[in-house]
């Protein structure tokens, strides 16, 4: 199935990447298009993390091309820069700044990075506070917040430089069950608002609902794709199907 | 089924005098026993030493040579300069308890209550009024700017303007009106002590944070030249730094050039001390987690924004304790500069013992010395204290 070359957004061929003698991706090949939800999931240590964080230069390839919105990643600082403006990413671990209110958070790069003003940095934020459902959290610090709230913030904070490409690096699992589900409504909203995403995560009920697109990875290969019935119905590789039975045990569904 | 339980008073014994005496100073075995061996030396030792202070000590080498003590040689004519330096410092720190409360306050408390009590004291009555004036000065700057957010940058840029201003106030120039030049070299005792203890650290700490970042550099030949520095400087004692700050400058510099032996001396401190804040302000770097390094890098900001808004502002709030000690520690290295015959505060000390009217007051100049120098360092590690509850150093 081909699409018109405007629509791909991200494109990897024959990617790449050793940490040392450690070989955690052993080429990748992927194409991701315009407002596509893409969700990556497979065992610890599978290289998924480390393949997203390649995505905004995080981590750097060392063989393959990975082409973003047209500009090729390599070590040209300028391109470099040009690249991460386009990406917003939402670790694991939050890593909000804890020193700088949750306005000051998401306005920081905004001002300083795009040079808008003051006063749209600041309504800009306030609008995507309230659409993440905590806007009166805008003058507390992330300390004061709870996990969930300060993942949304991180949505947030990422969304106010306003990207083409969101990317989520397990986003909910440092939560507590309930907090999980604050967060995943706000990644579906954005889902169906139009983004496209790139989500490493376990929340399969999450996958099922949103992803156009699932991606299973296993000791730095792609081993299987394909849409959510596919995977879910129909697996068709062993590797997939014995991950699938692990993580969709009865009490795992949601 | 519910019981409700009745409410009793908590026994005698852990509540008011008795509670506090039990929890503080008996609450183990070992506790106890260390309270009265504390009670046993203090009742040892407090009564012949307030007994020797108040009868037999003879204050009078301190009280003739006070203004020694105090300024060194500096020119009366020019002493009002000094107190406009000090009622600068008033009126900023006035404004910054009005605008800010808090923190400041606590500083512009223990600022006024040493203008109050050296106002008390037996000091001649041009000193005892200036002090006054201070105290007033201080006050009236905080109800001016209480509450009025907008004198916020003004108050800053005084702080800002504080140290030069104080310098040109006490130096003079030949081409300013009023202040006539007066050589460094003429000041001395806690005027010199506390002009090279606050030039210093000024200086050293911002080239500390320059080096810290430098060695980090992933640029071989500034990460070399950093190492370098900071372990030459770090490798040799203060007193060489001085000597060969006195000896060795006028060398390098064109004969028409004097460079005069107070400035000689805190270039040498400011160069010594900037190795140690640097190794401080590295190990505050280090603590960062790479997450905030990601996030920062990740939003687009480069490497500048990411070190000033970011990653400086967490990693020196993280090392302040260090810092704070590090500021200390040069306070009281500056008794070193008597090495190279500078009249700081012990040298000083140390001048007046030689005089014929007070041979052999040794014990009263010391003890004095002792007082001055124990207070100051009291101030500094209080303030850094308060510095750091106030920014929330260990609980955020």
């Amino acid at each position: 199935m081909s699409a018109p070359a405007s629509d791909i957004i991200i494109e990897c061929r024959d990617v790449h990447k050793w940490f040392g003698h450690f070989h955690a991706l052993k080429g990748i090949n992927l194409t991701v298009k315009r407002g596509e939800v893409v969700v990556i999931f497979g065992p610890s240590g599978s290289g998924k993390s480390t393949f997203i964080r390649a995505l905004n230069r995080l981590e750097e390839h060392q063989r393959g091309q990975i082409v973003v919105d047209g500009i090729e990643l390599s070590n040209d600082v300028r391109h470099i820069e040009a690249v991460r403006s386009e990406i917003g990413i939402v670790f694991q671990q939050f890593n909000l700044f804890p020193h700088l209110t949750v306005m000051q958070n998401i306005t920081l790069a905004p001002i300083w990075v795009r040079r808008w003003p003051k006063s749209k940095a600041e309504a800009t934020a306030m609008e995507l506070l309230e659409r993440m459902g905590i806007p009166e959290q805008a003058h507390k610090f992330p300390g004061q917040l709870s996990g969930g709230q300060q993942q949304r913030v991180a949505i947030a904070r990422a969304l106010a430089m306003q990207p083409k490409i969101m990317l989520f690096d397990e986003p909910t699992s440092a939560l507590d069950p309930e907090m999980i589900k604050e967060v995943l409504d706000a990644m579906k909203a954005l889902a169906r608002s139009g983004m496209t995403m790139l989500v490493v995560s376990h929340e399969m009920g999450f996958a099922r609902e949103v992803a156009d697109r699932m991606i299973f990875f296993d000791v730095g290969v792609i081993v299987e794709e394909g849409s959510p019935e596919q995977i879910f119905s129909a697996p068709q590789q062993e590797r997939t199907k014995l991950f699938l039975s692990q993580i969709l045990s009865p009490r795992r569904m949601n | 089924m519910t019981t409700t339980a009745q409410t009793l008073p908590p026994p005698r014994t852990e509540v008011g005098l008795l509670g506090w005496l039990r929890q503080n100073l008996f609450s183990t075995w070992y506790n106890a026993l260390l309270t009265v061996l504390a009670a046993w030396l203090i009742y040892s030792i407090l009564p012949p030493v307030l007994t020797w202070v108040f009868t037999q000590a003879e204050w009078q080498v301190i009280v003739t040579n006070f203004r020694l003590f105090m300024r060194g040689q500096y020119p009366d004519e020019a002493v009002w300069r000094l107190w406009v330096g000090i009622y600068f410092l008033a009126l900023v720190m006035g404004m910054s308890w009005g605008v800010w409360g808090q923190a400041a306050r606590t500083f512009a408390a223990l600022f006024g209550a040493a203008a109050l009590l050296f106002a008390l004291l037996p000091f001649s009555l041009n000193a005892r009024l200036n002090w006054v004036g201070v105290l007033i000065t201080l006050v009236a700057a905080m109800l001016l700017a209480r509450n009025r957010a907008a004198l916020k940058p003004w108050v800053i840029l005084g702080w800002v303007i504080l140290l030069p201003l104080s310098i040109v106030l006490t130096a003079g120039a030949a081409w300013l009106p009023f202040l006539s030049p007066v050589a460094p070299r003429l000041w001395g005792g806690l005027l010199l002590t506390l002009m090279l203890t606050i030039i210093g650290n000024t200086l050293a700490l911002p080239l500390g944070i320059l080096l810290a970042l430098g060695r980090r550099s992933s640029l071989p030949a500034i990460k070399s030249f950093c190492i370098g520095y900071i372990e030459l400087w770090r490798g040799v004692p203060l007193v060489t730094v001085l000597f060969m700050a006195q000896i060795m400058l006028p060398l390098f510099l064109p004969s028409e050039i004097r460079v005069d032996p107070v400035v000689r001396v805190i270039i040498g401190l400011t160069l010594f001390e900037a190795a140690y804040q640097a190794e401080n302000v590295r190990g505050g770097l280090q603590a960062m987690p790479r997450g905030q390094f990601e996030a920062a890098y990740a939003l687009g900001l480069n490497g500048v924004l990411t070190m000033l808004f970011i990653i400086l502002p967490q990693a020196i709030r993280l090392v302040i304790p260090a810092l704070l000690n590090s500021f200390i520690s040069l306070f009281k290295d500056t008794t070193l500069v008597a090495i190279v015959g500078l009249f700081d505060l012990l040298l000083i000390g140390k001048t007046t013992l030689a005089q014929p009217d007070f041979l052999g007051k040794y014990r009263e100049v010391y003890a004095f010395l002792f007082v001055v120098y124990w207070v100051f360092s009291m101030m500094f590690s209080y303030a850094s204290q308060r510095l750091e509850k106030t920014l929330g150093v260990g609980t955020r």
